[in-house]
Parts: C-alpha cells; structure tokens; sequence
C-alpha cells in the first residue's frame, strides 16, 4: 500500500465574501482537508493569471479561484473578469499539455462557509486523482532534466501576460 | 534581506493551540525563516490582549523590528488591534500582517501534524509578504455636509428630520407628487392601533417646513457621480403643470377637473383620483399635479377646466412648464425608497382581480381608511353589502419558492390587524390562513393574543385555492376558500363573502437599476446589501451610501424608523468629524511605464480610469478608487501598482505559502 497523495492547493479568495466564507467554515467548526492554503485579494478581479502559474510551477497541484457571486460582486462587476481570466488560465494550461481541471473556479458568499468546506474537499480529491504536478519541482519529466528554472513556462512578471 | 521581521504566534488559550503545536511554529519560524528576515520569533497564549500587544510594541522599540507578522485569527477580528499596536510602537500599521492560523487552520482541521505544517506554510507566507508592505498613510477625504434622502416614506422622513435638527442641510427627492409612502396609505398601525394620519403626517409637515430640508417631489435622481464626501447628483424635477409660487392648494382645480382616473398608486387601484391631482389631502407639499398621460388638454388639446377656475394671481396652471434639472453637491446619500407590493395576480388559483370580492392588502388598507373610498366602512366590491364572513390569506407570494422564499415579516402582524378591523365594524366572522404565526416583536404576540379573545378564527395550512366555484350545497354566490387545515388534517372548504389577500413586500421593480446608479448591489432577492447584516445594517459596501428601511428587507414601521434614525446617526457623526479617513488600498500609474493602451479604461466600473489624451498616459483618481485591483490584474504593461495587495507581495505571499514543497531555491533572494 502506496501512501497516499497529499496535494498543495494555492487558494484565492476575495476579501468580501469567499475569505469569510473560509472565516464562517472555522466560526462553524466545519472540516475539510488541510491541503489548502489561502490568499486574500480585495476581490477575485485582482487575480493575475501570474499567480495562478507562479503558484503550479512552484509546487501546488492545483488552484482554487473564489470570488462573489454573479451579480453580487463587491465591486459590482469586476468577478466576471476572473471568469474570463479563468477560462483563459485553463486553455493556456491545456496548452502547456497540463490538465485544465487544476483550476476551479468556486462563487461563495460570505454566508456560504458550508459551500466553501465542501468544494474544497472535493477539489482537493479531485487533484488527488489527478496526481501531483511536478511542474518545476521534478524537473526529470521535462526533456532536457535542467534545472527548475529552464522549465518555467509561467511568466514571472504581468508585463508577459495578456489581459 | 534587510528587513527585521517579529513572528508572533498566538495560542488563543486552546483555539488555536488544541490542533497546531503552536510553540513548533515559533521555533521554526525563528530558525527556519531567520535568512529570510526573521530575527524573533515568539508564542504567547493570547496575543491580543493588551499583555500580548505590548509584547510587540517592546519588540519593535528594543530590537528595532521593521515588519511584524501575527499569526492568529482572521485579520477581520483583530487586523486593526495589531496595527494599532505597531503604530503605538512607532511602527507604520500598514507593516503588520495578520496571517489566520485559527478559522483557517486550526479550527476547520483535526490532524495536529498536517495542521502544524499548514500554519508554517501559513506564516511563511505572511513572512514572504510582509517584506514587501509599504507605509502607508490612510486617505483623508473631506466630507461635504449636505445630505441626500431619496425616498420619501417614514424612513427618508425619519433619517431627514434627524440630520435637518441636528442642523445640516438635506435634499429630500421623491418620485410621487408628496412624501408620506406607504404608511400614508395606512388606517392603523398594529400593535397599538394609532392612526397612521395622526402620527405621520405632522412629521410630514415638518419636512415640508423645515428649514434645513429642500423638498423635490415629482422628481427622480437621474444621475449620481463622486465618492464618498463628495457626491454630485442630478435630479430630475418632473414638470408639474403648477406654479407652486403661486399655488395655495386650494384645490378647486381638482374639484372642476372632469376627467376621472384610477389611483393606481395612493388608491393601489381601488379609488379614483382627478387628472390633476394631490393623492390625499393631508399630501406635502400641498401643490397639486397634472397626470399629462390622462390629461383631457394633453390629449385632445382642449380643455384647461383647471386654468380657468384657477383663483389665484397670477394662474397656477402652466401647460408649457418644462422638467428640471438640477445638480446638488452631497457628502452622504441615504437610500430609502421602500418596497414594491407582490403583485397577487402572479398567483392565478387566488383568482385576485378575477373575483371581484378578492382584495390586495393595500386596497383593503384603503377601504379602512376614513378617508379612503369607502370611507372606512369595510363594504364588497359593490360598494355597500357587509360581509358576514371574511378569510385573510396569509403568506401571500412570501415563502413560497414559486415567488419569494423569504417571510416578509409584517404580514402576519398586519393580517391580525385587518382581523380585528373586521370584526370592530362589522359582524363578520373573520379566519386568517395562516403557515405560522410570527409576531416576535414588543407587543405583537399580546395583539395576536387579543384577536383570538376577541373570536378570531385560525386555520393552519396554505390555502389552494380561492374560488367560486360550487360544489357543495350552501356555497352559492359565496368565495371558497379551499385549503388543507395541517392541524386536523383535512381538506376544508370554508365559504366567505369577502378574501383579503395580505401580499408580500417586495423589492422596488427598479431596484437593480436604481442600485446600480448608488453603486451599491442587491441581495438574490433584490434587497440592497448592507455592510453587514448583523453590525452594519444601515450602511452598504459603497462609503457614503447608506440604506434604511425595507430597501434592506422587509419590515415594520418601529424597525423602519430606528433604521432611519440610524443611517442619520452615522451621517452625523461623519459631518462633525469634517472628514473621513479611507483605507489606503488604491491602484496607481506609473506613467513611465503606461503605454497609453487603454485596457484598464473600460475595467474600472467606477469610472477611476482617467485618461489624458495629451500625454497618453492613464491617471487614477485615488479618491473614485475602490481598491478592487482589477486593473492591476490586467495591465499588459505591469504599469499599475496595487498598495496593500501588490504584485510583489502576492507573488512572495505564494512563494512563502509553498516554501515548504520545493525548498528554498524558488524563492528570490
């Protein structure tokens, strides 16, 4: 028996409701997995496709992306932009020949701490499933077996990133 | 690394420390992270008491710490208590970072050497971070005292008087042609039964005449520019086809007009009203207005009965009167443009407006009224037969997922009340149909109390169906109210002469339009969305725009004043402190590096992007800023910084958070 794979999860999650949904889950004692380690931006629409590959080639296996519901953004509209920067990400992934189901997308308001507990811990089987990543980190499955760095494909800087 | 960085993991007796090894945490953090800046790292069992804050503020003064990283509870709780705390030390607050390791970690996971690691993770990050933090300076921006109320119901009423006594001016605008609302439509008002008239209208009056409010009625906010302290909004002046300079109300006008309309509005569809008009005569301001839709010289170019019989010098009438725009400066807004009533044709097996002797709650709040079209006497359709038996339907399109989920919280209160009306002045028997009874308030269950004393009938169910369809003998030429009495356990079918139907509140049919010009947004059902529903009722997540009323949610006069009086209070205390500091979480051009493409322009919905054609750059209004980040996101140049949430700190805050997966070589020196 194989021990099982733990996999790192980068979360992103906006100041108004999805990072209070993650406060209420703990107010409410709720349990999912530890595999998740979130960052609060003031809103989903700050979210730079660089973090998401900053966050794969530096050893997470998967992105959870959070932000307001449609219609409900703090910021009126500006969640809409992570739903295009989503789908971006996720055919720029495909592109790079890297599964596009590491990253989720996920609306949860401030009241929905139940919401976030439960699609956390399905996503973290799901990137179970799929297996770790490696990208930068087992640097052998890319040809040339150099260093980390030489297979960077992620850009570092936003001057390298479409909007 | 220059930086001198504090790490300070607290225990929160056993909140924290009961599934993370909290004492671990320091240690590590202490010799794991010292090339990466930190020089003490500490553990201590509550770090926002004040024994725990000074423990920082020492740290700062004696070994001269430039960043401090908390690990504790969500920055939510206690952000401002530890940057306070640096700030006492000399330190600017905004190089604190509070990292959560409790609703986060400690709270949601049970396996104390996964939950460990993760809190390393979780401070490592903060770590990465903080060493990107600026000073910052919060944002001071003057306040104007000048206050706008749209609506004019007991709430803008309430929130005006006590902003105007205070001493500050307010611009009060209302789209009907007089201020008063809903409760102006009221007979009584439950529990205690005071005539609504009595008590509304002398606040009304008061708005009318005080010095401190200007009073548009007939006119609408077409536009709303600025920010907090410093609105600028545009108000239409619907032409009244009244010189009110001249007008003194008379009323002759309305008296000599021929031409009858239905008064969907004050009437709510159940009494007549003149092409020119006040909805009732108590109305403030007191000028009449022409209904140019139904006016007969509007129409047909012919008429003017009411410029004839005009008595005042010079003619009040002014057939060519224009609208008017005009611009007010404001430094906070007060939103309080009430609730729609469920329109209960929506229901069709409740046969509302089909059933000639089915009636809204607004109609049959106006048939209570000694001044309503009835004059008070509770009559059928036909205008003169008693009814001998009387059904209230409860819950009508509230709580109901074919309509609105939500209780709309004053029906059950306002159905006992037409009961009791009822059964004062007529013989009727009167049955409410209820699902539960909610009369939670200071006094209601007494009057629930006192309505069954008084013989009220209850039947627990939903009602199926209204109906007048026979199918029993005795039920000829009566309404049917057929429903499933859940306390017995059968279907009953109980014949009535008269069905009131007691419709939900709901939100304004434009109030997702109207939202959006304030800026603020609605809740799923149409709701604006307060600040915070519990500690922050009456303000929303647009600075200077406040809510107070059933524009936030179904609910009572008592609840619907304190809300105004609230929103005033806050106001208030705003303008006396002259200005108002703002968090200092803005994005800003770099105009070296803008190339003038444009792309952040039309991301910014509060319209913060301004554009200079001469240098072909973009500029930032600090002030219009909310800090959202967008732009910074999606600037191609990376000329746009984001302070508080920069490109740098995020990108170490990542490299942190994963420093334990790969090991130190990804992370930048």
């Amino acid at each position: 028996m194989t021990e099982q794979f733990e996999p790192t999860i980068i979360g992103f999650t906006c100041n108004w409701c999805s990072y209070r949904a993650a406060d209420l889950a703990g107010t409410a004692r709720l349990k999912y997995p530890p595999n998740i380690r979130l960052i609060r931006l003031m809103c989903s629409g700050r979210l730079d496709p660089t973090f998401i590959f900053k966050a794969l080639a530096n050893g997470a296996d998967g992105v959870m992306i959070t932000g307001c519901h449609p219609g409900e953004c703090h910021y009126l509209e500006q969640n809409y932009k992570a739903l295009r920067r989503f789908h971006l990400v996720r055919r720029t992934l495909k592109g790079f020949g890297i599964e596009p189901e590491r990253v989720k997308l996920v609306w949860a308001s401030a009241a929905e701490g139940v919401k976030f507990a439960s699609e956390t811990t399905s996503f973290v089987e799901e990137i179970r499933e799929l297996g770790p990543l490696h990208w930068g980190k087992n640097s052998g499955q890319f040809p040339g077996g150099g260093e980390p760095s030489e297979f960077e494909p992620a850009p570092e800087s936003p001057e390298e990133v479409p909007a | 690394m220059s930086e001198k960085i504090g790490v300070y993991v607290c225990h929160c007796g056993t909140n924290i420390a009961g599934t993370v090894d909290v004492e671990q945490v320091a240690q590590w953090a202490g010799s794991r992270l010292k090339e990466r800046g930190v020089i003490i790292a500490r553990d201590y069992k509550f770090m926002c008491s004040s024994l725990g804050q000074e423990l920082i503020e020492k740290d700062i003064k004696e070994l001269g710490l430039t960043r401090v990283v908390v690990a504790a509870c969500s920055p939510h709780l206690h952000e401002l208590t530890f940057r306070t705390a640096c700030a006492k030390a000399g330190l600017n607050p905004y190089l604190c970072e509070l990292v959560s390791i409790r609703e986060q970690v400690s709270w949601v996971h049970t396996d104390k050497e996964a939950a460990t690691t993760k809190a390393q993770a979780v401070v490592a990050g903060g770590v990465e971070r903080v060493a990107y933090n600026e000073s910052l300076e919060p944002l001071k921006v003057p306040i104007h005292a000048d206050t706008l109320v749209v609506g004019g119901g007991i709430a803008g009423i309430q929130a005006a008087l006590e902003i105007a006594d205070a001493g500050y001016h307010v611009y009060m605008v209302e789209r009907e042609p007089t201020i008063g609302g809903h409760m102006a439509q009221f007979d009584k008002t439950f529990p205690t039964l005071d005539c609504a008239a009595c008590i509304l209208t002398p606040k009304m009056v008061q708005v009318g005449s005080h010095p401190n409010i200007t009073l548009s009625t007939w006119s609408e906010v077409e536009n709303v520019d600025g920010y907090v302290g410093n609105f600028t909004v545009t108000v239409r002046k619907k032409a009244r086809y009244v010189n009110t300079d001249s007008c003194t109300g008379c009323g002759i006008c309305w008296e000599k007009c021929p031409k009858k309309v239905v008064d969907e509005v004050y009437e709510a569809g159940f009494g007549i009203r003149k092409a020119i008009y006040t909805p009732f005569p108590q109305a403030v301001p007191k000028y009449p207005v022409i209904d140019k839709e139904n006016c007969i010289y509007f129409i047909k170019g012919t008429c003017k009965a009411c410029e004839k019989f005009c008595p005042t010098e010079p003619n009040s009438i002014n057939f060519e009167q224009e609208d008017e725009v005009i611009e007010v400066q404001v430094g906070n807004i007060i939103l309080a443009t009430g609730y729609d009533l469920f329109d209960a044709k929506r229901i069709p097996q409740y046969n509302y407006k089909k059933l000639d002797n089915v009636f809204s709650s607004l109609e049959f709040e106006r048939m209570c009224n000694a001044s309503g079209p009835t004059n008070g006497n509770i009559v059928l359709r036909d205008g003169k037969t008693a009814p001998k038996a009387v059904g209230i339907v409860h819950c009508v399109g509230s709580r109901d997922k074919n309509y609105n989920t939500y209780c709309s919280s004053i029906c059950c209160m306002q159905s006992l009340k037409f009961a009791h009306l009822v059964m004062e002045r007529t013989d009727a028997e009167v049955y409410n149909f209820y699902i539960d009874m909610r009369t939670n308030f200071k006094d209601y269950e007494e009057f629930y109390q006192r309505i069954l004393e008084e013989g009220g009938h209850f039947v627990r169910g939903k009602v199926a169906e209204v109906t007048d369809a026979v199918r029993f003998p005795g039920e000829e030429g009566k309404l049917i109210v057929q429903v499933e009495d859940t306390l017995i356990g059968k279907q009953r079918r109980i014949p009535v002469d008269m069905v009131i139907l007691s419709a939900a509140m709901e939100p304004r049919h434009d109030s997702k339009e109207v939202g959006k010009q304030f800026g603020i947004a609605c809740g799923a059902a149409g709701w604006y969305i307060e600040r915070h529903p519990k500690l922050d009722p009456v303000a929303t997540m647009t600075d200077g725009i406040f809510i107070a009323g059933c524009v936030q949610g179904p609910k009572d006069i008592p609840a619907t004043v304190s809300q105004g009086a609230a929103a005033a209070a806050r106001i208030l205390g705003r303008i006396q402190q002259g200005e108002i500091a703002l968090e200092p979480i803005r994005a800003t051009v770099n105009e070296e590096q803008c190339s003038g493409c444009r792309i952040c322009n039309d991301l910014c919905p509060f319209n913060a992007i301004l554009f200079h054609e001469n240098t072909m750059v973009s500029e930032i209004n600090p002030a219009l800023c909310q800090g959202c980040g967008t732009c910074v996101a999606a600037c191609p140049a990376g000329a746009i910084s984001g302070t508080g949430f920069s490109n740098e700190q995020i990108l170490a805050q990542i490299d942190g958070l994963l420093l334990l997966n790969v090991g130190d070589e990804t992370i930048p020196a």
